[in-house]
């Protein structure tokens, strides 16, 4: 039997960071991430057990402690958890649900500053005034060509969740939109 | 860039986060394996394609990954309404009249 | 030469002391911060700047604006930043600014070109339609060349574009057009109701006709200062952007509107900002036009000669930038407004010989005031020539009538006016219905098709009140509409002073009518005379759209915005038809001409499209890998060592695999995880392969089809647990099945109880193949008994490899033993590099994708999309047995059951070799029956993968054939590479290599 290797995981964008004029561009810290899908009737079940309240209308999200929930379709959930794996609360859950680990399948880069929706709106169509995108927001969407998940977590904070092979582009096109803010 | 009302999520939101998905309202046979070649025409190749009022599918396939129907004017590229799957065919003039009252 | 012989001390809001220099045509001269290249030129007493397109006549600046359609030149930066067809009246000037006019050779002064105006007659309207017709064979030799030597205006740029671009999607309450009188008490209304504002304006500074009508006071102080406070008030609001600088030129369905921001091109240094162009998608809730109107010129017999110009344009260059455009200025007018230009300019020392209006009737007080300032009035008379010829200088006057003597009036330059066109552009492109207001004989924008309102001269607004106040309700509207909370202070801004907008003269001017052979311009960008016009109706167009098309009128860059309502009156009176009848042409985006970089924006190099790359991916760059694009993915090709060359490499790879074993990155397979109690009966109802009874921890390749019976994808499913499967797609399928299963779960079987997760890019994934491969993999694992007994091929295991969770599935593309060691991706690199640490002793090695086709192909492994095209059903790739006997229902099942997929004689996928064991087939060869049948020969199918196999010993081949199945044994013949003859081929079955006990993965 070989030793095991280290349990580090390798961040796709390890070491990328952006400073720019009124926003900056940093990694958000690893997580444990559960794609979780359920009908109406588990939410109670699923919520228990999570210990965070799951939002039930797209677009909204609840945070508990180092959890985050964001609802992202009618039966949709992206939770996000940097210290516990979601997954192992849900073990024993036996309501109708499917649970799916995406820890590695996402990575999160972290837009802010007072610049930070003009820079996300380089790329991505969606109105992000905090009137139509308020704090607590989320949405799958797009930014330029790929296909992100943004999260506001305060009014100048965003978080863009992207696939891992999608994370060099998009980091890319937010640094360069980053450079156009005057 | 049009802007689209998902049914799921209320809100009306950037085209770019949709994909067409074909005419609507049409059902796969239930006994698919045992219809007549007509009938399978019929389901799988015909299509309407009319000017005017269309029923058509989209899928919100960037953002809550629904497919839903909707009411377009092929004429105007504008949306009379939209709604989840599975609901009935709503029906048309008065479609279009609630949307000439909303306006 | 005195340095700007025509700036005049005292005038302008220019500072004499900020002085710039620039060069035109190579010389270099002085200007002023804030001129722009035609104001400087003027005030170098300049007026020829470029030759028309297709006469060559010697052209002048017309406008003082974006609507200029003659001033077009060059200005060159530096070799790649070149820029063709810039409106001299547009461009701002700076340091160093590098100008020169284009469609002139040898000189500006002498064109050889000219002759083209000699020649006129024979290029009269339609003259390209009817000349290259025929012979066709001249097409190539004399036309076209012609044709393409004389089209186009300037020169492209040859070098790589070094600016960058950005782009930004806005979104707001209210997006104003147009920072005027109108559009700035709009702006100012709706933000000050709380509503989010967003303002742009083409020009560098706000006011619009504020800037020539000096003489307007707004809210007590002067009209131009109003509109500079009102703006910075503006831009100091947080619910307010303005963007100036920036051109509204186009207006897309539900109130999108595009907008280009230049940013560095009036600047010395185009580096000193991040990007030269801004494109804004703007998404209003409501849209205030407040575009204004451009002034029309007089049509009469060569009204282009350089020094002629619009009327408001002559009382820009004075009030704003105190440049006299001649010393002696003559006045042709059919309108108010030109009256006071001339005013202003006799203020100011100019001498005005006349002031003819070609109207019987001229307010009163015009015309006392006229004589006040001993200004000779010719009302009821027409300027029915203009003299010289690189410069005006002299103007024929006669009566209107026609009646009496001509008199010739020495000027040096002449102002214009026939009134004023409201510039619909943006409310046509919106899709609202013009109207046609019969008194002042324009077009209004009449129904609106979108939540939007307009404001101003450009809504028939008379003066800067009603500017103002139409400005003032636009916002009112906006506010009611869109309940807003606030409320605006602002109510009614005062103002006294200005002119009169009204008044109006349309079509030919006197001198310039039917049967008069002279060159009066309509359309100066095009050279279109109002003769022109007149040919094409009598030729036959009848419709507008065709004498647009006949004549060029209003085509290109220009887009009618002087031209327009002068050819429409001139169509309308030879039809013998009212205007309206005969109707606008339609108005194109864009208003005026964007450049290619800001509609590209951020998408270029890297950010072209998104490159993806394996969590492995630096491994193989340390490995020497040379990569291909797989969509967007890098994958390794083959990895190349010392001395290797690709063949080399490939054929050590795919003997390296059969012998001891090859480690492979298939990370970049499709991976969806179906999850849910119906999960099986969904992937049932999916693949054609009968899922139901697979036993947990079993793999089944499965094949995909569409309805219609073709095979649609192909993967490996496996089943973790009674409720969970892990199924693998294609590379190229990864997304497009995902909704193909999304579609048939939430649309046709939303009964089922099951859920889809993608999971590509969670697992990455290690294939080792090769007798070592349980060696290599074992020597890692923990938790997995690895016996061929506890772990047959076609299963799964779920533990752990190098410490980190793993689904092993024992199974293998290559028909040896073999493992897919999927692993969380970001541990996929660390796994990588363990697993080879342990094969390179055992002599294994990496492999590429190119190998990997090779492997497969060894023992007939199809590529989905490389040996199936869509039209091929699995009983065509020799793969029935894939297809559930007993299933009543699966996607496909009735498609496969039509008459044609059913008939005998199908392309089927059949194997190939060479006859001569050494020859390798060309992918994409066509099979005939018959190399020497009579060309076109019958085509019976073609080669779909071809490669040496060095395990073979020879070139192996699949090809799609027409009833190949029957033909095994038959000797083909492929079309040779490079079209040299053919090469003989039997046909065979697929597998090209003896298949050994290894169960394969066809489980």
């Amino acid at each position: 039997m070989a030793e095991p290797i280290t349990a580090i995981r390798a961040h796709p964008l390890a070491g990328r960071v952006h400073a720019g004029s009124g926003v900056a561009i940093t990694l958000a810290p690893e997580a444990f991430r559960i794609n979780l899908r359920a009908r109406a009737d588990a939410l109670a079940t699923l919520s228990g057990a999570l210990s965070v309240e799951l939002a039930t209308m797209p677009g909204q999200s609840v945070t508990a402690g180092n959890r985050l929930a964001l609802c992202l379709g009618p039966d949709e959930w992206l939770v996000i958890d940097v210290k516990n794996h979601p997954l192992t609360d849900l073990a024993a859950v036996e309501v109708l649900h499917s649970a799916v680990d995406v820890s590695d399948r996402n990575t999160a880069i972290l837009v802010s500053g007072p610049s930070a929706a003009d820079v996300i709106n380089a790329g991505c169509p969606r109105d992000l005034s905090l009137a139509a995108f308020p704090v607590g927001a989320c949405a799958r969407t797009i930014f330029g060509k790929v296909e992100v998940v943004l999260h506001r977590p305060r009014a100048t904070v965003f978080r863009m969740e992207v696939w891992r092979s999608f994370s060099d582009y998009a980091f890319q096109l937010l640094a360069e939109a980053a450079r156009d803010q005057a | 860039m049009l802007l689209i009302r998902c049914p799921y999520c209320q809100s009306d939101l950037p085209e770019l986060e949709f994909r067409h998905a074909g005419e609507a309202h049409i059902a796969r046979p239930e006994h698919i394996a045992d219809v007549d070649d007509a009938t399978f025409a019929h389901f799988f190749f015909y299509r309407d394609n009319p000017k005017g009022l269309t029923y058509e599918r989209w899928r919100h396939v960037h953002g809550c990954g629904r497919f839903f129907n909707a009411v377009r004017d092929t004429v105007s590229d504008k949306f009379v309404t939209t709604y989840k799957a599975g609901e009935p065919k709503p029906d048309l003039p008065a479609a279009a009249n609630a949307n000439e009252v909303a306006k | 030469m005195n340095s700007q012989p025509n700036r005049l001390v005292g005038k302008g809001r220019l500072t004499p002391a900020h002085k710039v220099r620039f060069t035109f045509d190579g010389k270099s001269m002085e200007g002023l911060a804030g001129d722009t290249l035609a104001s400087a030129l003027i005030a170098n007493d300049i007026h020829l700047v470029g030759r028309s397109f297709k006469y060559h006549r010697p052209r002048g600046i017309v406008t003082a604006g974006p609507e200029e359609p003659n001033a077009l030149v060059g200005i060159t930066r530096d070799k790649a930043r070149h820029v063709p067809n810039v409106r001299a009246t547009v461009q701002e000037l700076h340091d160093g600014l590098n100008a020169t006019s284009q469609n002139r050779w040898p000189s500006l002064a002498f064109d050889v070109g000219e002759v083209n105006d000699l020649a006129s007659p024979f290029l009269a309207a339609g003259f390209y339609y009817k000349t290259f017709m025929w012979p066709q064979a001249a097409w190539a030799k004399v036309y076209e060349p012609f044709i393409r030597h004389a089209a186009g205006l300037g020169t492209a740029p040859t070098e790589p574009d070094p600016d960058a671009y950005a782009s930004r999607y806005g979104h707001c309450d209210v997006l104003v057009c147009g920072a005027g009188a109108a559009g700035l008490s709009a702006a100012l209304v709706a933000a000050e109701a709380g509503l989010s504002v967003i303002i742009c304006d083409e020009n560098p500074k706000a006011g619009g006709a504020l800037r020539h009508e000096a003489d307007v006071m707004i809210e007590g102080i002067v009209g131009w200062d109003w509109a500079k406070a009102t703006l910075s008030r503006l831009a100091g609001l947080s619910n307010v952007r303005v963007l100036t600088r920036t051109t509204a030129f186009g207006y897309q369905a539900q109130n999108m509107v595009s907008l280009v921001e230049r940013v560095s091109e009036h600047l010395t240094d185009p580096s000193a900002t991040p990007v030269r162009e801004r494109l804004w998608q703007v998404r209003a809730r409501h849209v205030v036009m407040a575009t204004g109107a451009i002034e029309r010129h007089m049509v009469f017999a060569n009204n282009d000669r350089p020094g002629i110009m619009l009327a408001s344009a002559a009382r820009t260059y004075l009030n704003h930038y105190g440049v006299a455009v001649g010393r002696r200025v003559g006045v042709y007018t059919a309108n108010d407004s030109a009256w006071a230009a001339a005013f202003d300019l006799k203020a100011a020392g100019i001498d005005i010989p006349a002031i003819v209006d070609a109207r019987a009737d001229v307010p009163e007080a015009l015309v006392a005031k006229a004589a006040r300032l001993d200004i000779r009035v010719l009302v009821g008379h027409a300027v029915t020539a203009a003299g010289g010829k690189l410069r005006v200088s002299s103007m024929c006057v006669a009566r209107a009538d026609g009646t009496g003597e001509t008199e010739v009036i020495p000027v040096d330059a002449i102002i214009m006016s026939a009134g004023w066109t409201p510039s619909v552009h943006l409310f046509s492109q919106s899709r609202g219905k013009l109207r046609f207001e019969t008194e002042t004989q324009r077009f209004l924008p009449g129904q609106h098709a979108q939540d939007a309102s307009c404001a101003g001269a450009c809504n028939g607004a008379a003066d800067t009140a009603g500017a103002l106040s139409q400005g003032i309700a636009a916002a009112e509207a906006a506010i009611a509409a869109l309940n807003a909370k606030g409320k605006a202070s602002t109510t009614a801004l005062t103002t006294t002073g200005g002119t009169s907008w009204n008044g109006s003269l349309i079509g030919a001017a006197p001198g310039a009518e039917a049967g008069k052979v002279v060159k009066a311009f309509v359309d100066y960008q095009n050279d279109v005379t109002a003769k022109d016009i007149r040919l094409a109706v009598q030729e036959g167009m009848h419709s507008i759209e065709h004498v647009k098309r006949f004549t060029t009128n209003g085509m290109a860059t220009d887009q009618g915005k002087l031209s327009n309502m002068h050819g429409l009156a001139i169509a309308a009176e030879v039809l013998g038809k009212p205007i309206p009848e005969v109707g606008l042409t339609t108005f194109r985006q864009p208003y005026t001409p964007v450049t290619f970089g800001a509609i590209v924006g951020h998408a270029r190099g890297a950010l072209f499209d998104p490159t993806r790359r394996t969590p492995i991916h630096d491994a193989h760059v340390k490995a020497g890998a040379v990569f291909e694009d797989v969509g967007q993915w890098k994958r390794p090709w083959y990895y190349p060592r010392a001395g290797e060359d690709m063949h080399g490499a490939v054929n050590r790879e795919c003997v390296t695999v059969r012998k001891t074993a090859g480690l492979f990155d298939a990370s970049t397979l499709g991976k969806i995880e179906v999850v849910g109690p119906d999960a099986a009966a969904f992937l049932d109802l999916i693949y054609t392969n009968p899922f139901m009874k697979l036993g947990v921890g079993r793999l089944r390749y499965g094949i995909m089809c569409r309805e219609d019976g073709f095979i649609y994808d192909d993967g490996v499913v496996g089943r973790l647990a009674e409720d969970r499967f892990h199924v693998t797609t294609t590379t190229g399928g990864a997304a497009r099945v995902l909704n193909h299963m999304e579609d048939y779960l939430q649309t046709e079987f939303p009964h089922l109880d099951v859920w889809l997760t993608s999971v590509s890019e969670q697992w990455a994934v290690i294939a080792v193949q090769g007798p070592q491969a349980a060696a290599i993999v074992g020597a890692h694992v923990d938790g997995i008994d690895m016996s061929a007994d506890a772990f047959p091929m076609m299963s799964v295991r779920e533990g752990r490899i190098c410490g980190v969770p793993t689904r092993l599935f024992r199974m293998s593309f290559a028909g040896e033993d073999g493992f897919e060691v999927n692993v969380p991706a970001d541990h996929g690199r660390a796994v990588w590099d363990a697993l080879m640490a342990t094969a390179e002793p055992l002599g294994a090695c990496a492999y590429g994708t190119e190998a990997m086709h090779v492997l497969r192909a060894e023992k007939g492994f199809i590529i989905v999309g490389q040996d199936t095209d869509g039209t091929v059903t699995p009983q065509d790739a020799g793969l029935a047995w894939a297809i559930g006997k007993n299933k009543t229902d699966f996607v496909g099942i009735r498609g496969l059951k039509r008459p044609d997929l059913m008939a005998s004689g199908r392309r089927q996928l059949v194997g190939l070799m060479s006859a001569d064991g050494s020859t390798v087939l060309e992918e994409g060869a066509q099979l005939v029956a018959d190399p020497n049948q009579k060309v076109p020969m019958t085509m019976i199918g073609w080669v779909t993968s071809s490669y040496w196999s060095d395990n073979a010993g020879m070139p192996i081949a699949m090809a799609l054939l027409e009833n190949g199945f029957a033909r095994t044994g038959e000797k083909l013949y492929a079309s040779a590479a490079g079209g040299a003859g053919f090469v003989e081929v039997i046909v065979r079955d697929t597998q090209f290599l003896p298949t050994q006990k290894t169960g394969a993965d066809h489980g």
